[in-house]
């Protein structure tokens, strides 16, 4: 039926995913984590921005898994695919690389126009001149091919419009309703005086009860901004959903490919830089920080060295000079990338790493300075005072006291990547051009705002979700790092 | 404070070898002249003779680091290294790929980027110091709480939409400047004002926030404290005590950026056509000329080193406190 496809990228977000399993059982097995992530659940713009991220991460874990489609059913006439149909799975795979998320919008991607039409118009954007049946010819707005296809009557456009995004927000009512009153159900704590050995349903709070709590805004973890960002987004992506079928929700660009389909596919590169970026440098930084800190002298010398004349060059231009040579790299070796899918691919992979090369200096300069405070402790030297070996020391002592840093870092990292990308991509030395990112959707919509009638949804699409994905990260990480530093914690307490 | 000061200078000799260093491995070593030369030349079908001639004219047809075709010291000194790379030390940057010099170009295209820099910062420093101050000064009220969410959602926005959104509206839409270009002399104002305006714009959520976090930080000091039980009013405690004071970092964060001014700014420049050193470098990427990158590499990293020794020399002036041996 298909090949799966693991493209370097997707390799590493797997890997990440590990990761993040690991993670979350060690956090499971230890007290003071969870207790710093429960301070992290206690913030409500942390929950709500969690919820919007995790929706993001879902469509870009969607657009992760890739496989090739068999030829024999998509693109192999009927009739000629009858007979030999069982025998094709000796394999003869398209090359075009596909994800998941492309197959559950296929109907959006084949819905293609000519050329710009504006959201939900059932008219293209510019004048054609069309030949009438008669024989005469006359300039004016041709109807789209797809978008508001359905109608018999023009007349009914707004009528039509009104009646989806109606039926969309009763739906999402309807399921908003369901999803809290399962959430209410499944998260009710334990009734005031039920011990945690009878764990029967009638010690638990009622249903009512605990509704009526998280109502007030009084439950412990606050549910209540959760449940109405699910709501906002209900609302939101469900009359969308009612209107994709028949309409281009946020219009199409110059080549009439659906806006919301580039934006969705976008997001994906903006994820895989945020994270990745972090994922790659964090080795170096872990290991020369740590080596700088706990060995010092000639070795904190030479790293020092290394990451402050690193840390001199301004980072753009050691990007632009690093994605130079690059470029050379992949244009005169075509015979590495066979698909152009890999080819881009690799491009965004060693952007993730140029981008790591030049951004880990802060998180190493970070970590040395944990790392010296830490060598001096008690603990520490006792171990060293037991002969337990130095990596040991570091593995066991050092690095789990370092985590906080890293975590903070990782998240911290996350929305300035996303903006960097978009500038980088304008200036060029961005992903492939080939590839879907909110840096070439801005980059191309530079030249349609001089456009008259000006175009303009392409460049709000990618604002809107750019902003949202930024938005929610800096709400997140800012959560994320009022709960883990420690300084800000003791601070807080003792004004 | 004389010897201290030669010890960091002959630190950032040391640093700015280590940067020279860097990028001659990544543009010579990792991407040799004749990688260079086939993908200016069109990377398929290019005779061998094509390239020679390429590298000959600019000269990458030495030896990289060691001529042993030559005698004594032109060993050394006839080799790519010494000719591109050591070279920089004397400001020689040699042609760009238009045969114009690079440090011509550099000394020429240096003044509009401050002519831009240099406002924004200065207007955009006082700008959010303010906020900042109002802010704290307001602290945990709704101007307050409001200010940071304003500011979160300000920083969530790419430069790249204020600058757009910025022509668009003032320069489109009202008319009031031309939407790109840049004139000599007083002329320049007319053209400089929009971009000024965006860059302070821009930096409203960052800079705002990092200053009232400096503010508030200053606030739970023991000092604070004591002026307010000295019967302080608070507006006096603000401008006598927690201002001041917090001016240590507020300066020494500015002075390491004062010198990289000179940079321009890549993405404002490009966008309002201000024939700077961030336009400079934009074109030259987008040239892929290597040259041009190289040299202006090493100046930003000149720069900024420049920048960390009169951050050194500033705590001196500002804070007492600070002394070094």
């Amino acid at each position: 039926m298909f090949l799966p496809v693991i493209l370097w990228t997707d390799a590493l977000v797997f890997a990440l995913l590990a990761v993040l399993l690991g993670a979350l059982l060690r956090v499971r097995r230890s007290a003071p984590l969870r207790a710093s992530w429960r301070r992290v659940w206690r913030n409500p713009a942390a929950l709500s921005a969690a919820l919007v991220l995790s929706v993001f991460l879902l469509i870009g874990l969607l657009d992760t898994l890739h496989f090739r489609p068999a030829l024999s059913a998509a693109s192999v006439p009927v009739t000629a695919s009858a007979p030999g149909a069982a025998s094709a799975s000796a394999a003869r795979y398209s090359s075009e690389v596909r994800s998941v998320l492309d197959v559950l919008l296929a109907p959006l991607a084949s819905r293609s126009e000519r050329t710009y039409s504006a959201p939900l118009a059932t008219h293209a954007y510019a004048r054609e001149t069309i030949e009438l049946p008669d024989g005469r010819q006359v300039r004016e707005f041709p109807r789209l091919r797809h978008g508001g296809a359905h109608l018999v009557q023009l007349d009914d456009w707004a009528e039509d419009v009104m009646l989806r995004v109606l039926r969309g927000l009763v739906l999402a009512l309807v399921l908003w309703f369901v999803l809290s009153w399962m959430l209410v159900i499944a998260l009710r704590p334990q009734a005031e005086g039920g011990t945690q050995d009878r764990m029967h349903e009638g010690s638990r709070m009622s249903a009512a009860e605990f509704s009526a709590q998280v109502w007030r805004g009084q439950s412990e973890i606050p549910w209540r901004s959760l449940l109405i960002t699910l709501g906002f987004l209900l609302a939101l992506i469900l009359p969308i959903g009612m209107l994709v079928p028949e309409y281009h929700v946020l219009g199409t660009d110059k080549v009439g490919q659906d806006v919301l389909l580039l934006s969705l596919k976008s997001l994906r590169t903006a994820l895989v830089i945020g994270t990745l970026t972090t994922l790659v440098m964090l080795p170096f930084a872990l290991l020369l920080g740590m080596m700088a800190g706990y060995f010092r002298g000639w070795v904190d010398d030479l790293i020092q060295y290394l990451y402050t004349s690193l840390h001199s060059i301004p980072g753009v231009l050691l990007i632009a000079a690093a994605v130079l040579v690059l470029q050379v790299q992949i244009e005169t070796r075509p015979e590495w990338f066979p698909t152009t899918a890999q080819r881009a691919d690799f491009r965004l992979l060693a952007l993730c790493f140029i981008l790591g090369i030049t951004s880990w200096t802060g998180l190493c300069r970070l970590l040395r300075g944990e790392t010296l405070k830490l060598r001096e402790f008690d603990y520490v030297q006792a171990a060293r005072a037991f002969g337990v070996g130095h990596w040991r020391i570091m593995r066991r002592h050092i690095l789990p006291n370092l985590m906080h840093i890293v975590l903070i870092a990782v998240v911290m990292d996350f929305s300035g990547l996303v903006l960097a990308e978009a500038v980088l991509s304008y200036v060029g030395v961005g992903v492939d051009p080939s590839m879907n990112s909110f840096g070439t959707m801005i980059n191309a919509a530079r030249l349609e705002m001089g456009r008259e009638p000006m175009v303009w949804w392409s460049l709000s699409s990618a604002f809107v979700f750019m902003f949202f994905l930024v938005l929610s990260a800096n709400l997140f990480a800012d959560a994320v790092r009022d709960a883990f530093d420690p300084r800000l914690h003791i601070g807080g307490r003792s004004a | 404070m004389s010897h201290y000061l030669l010890r960091r200078l002959f630190y950032a000799v040391l640093i700015l070898i280590g940067v020279n260093l860097i990028t001659f491995v990544l543009f010579f070593k990792v991407n040799t002249p004749d990688d260079m030369a086939r993908m200016q030349l069109g990377a398929k079908r290019v005779t061998p003779a094509a390239i020679a001639k390429w590298k000959a004219d600019r000269g990458y047809d030495q030896p990289l680091v060691w001529n042993s075709e030559r005698q004594g010291s032109e060993q050394l000194t006839q080799t790519i290294f010494f000719q591109k790379s050591v070279e920089m030390f004397r400001f020689e940057f040699g042609r760009a790929d238009d045969g114009r010099d690079i440090a011509r170009e550099i000394s020429q295209r240096m003044w509009p980027s401050l002519a831009l820099a240099l406002p924004v910062f200065l207007i955009g420093m006082l700008v959010h110091i303010s906020f900042a101050l109002l802010m704290a000064f307001f602290r945990g009220s709704y101007l307050d709480v409001g200010g940071v969410v304003l500011c979160v959602a300000m920083m969530s926005v790419s430069g790249l939409f204020y600058i757009i959104g910025g022509q668009y509206l003032v320069a489109k839409v009202w008319s009031l400047v031309p939407i790109s270009g840049y004139a000599p002399g007083m002329d320049a104002l007319r053209f400089l004002w929009l971009p000024v305006l965006v860059g302070v714009i821009g930096g409203i959520g960052s800079g705002t926030r990092w200053y009232r976090t400096i503010f508030i930080e200053e606030v739970s000091k023991d000092y604070v404290r004591t002026a307010r039980a000295k019967g302080l009013s608070e507006l006096v405690v603000f401008y006598r005590h927690i201002l001041r004071n917090a001016m240590i970092p507020i300066l020494t964060g500015a002075v390491v950026a004062l010198p990289m001014l000179f940079m321009g700014s890549l993405i404002t420049e490009s966008f309002f056509g201000i024939p700077g050193l961030g336009s400079y470098t934009i074109e030259a990427i987008q040239a892929q000329d290597f040259g041009v990158v190289r040299a202006m590499v090493f100046i930003g990293s000149l720069l900024y080193i420049v920048g960390l020794i009169l951050t050194d020399v500033s705590y001196t002036l500002v804070d007492p406190r600070v002394r070094f041996e």
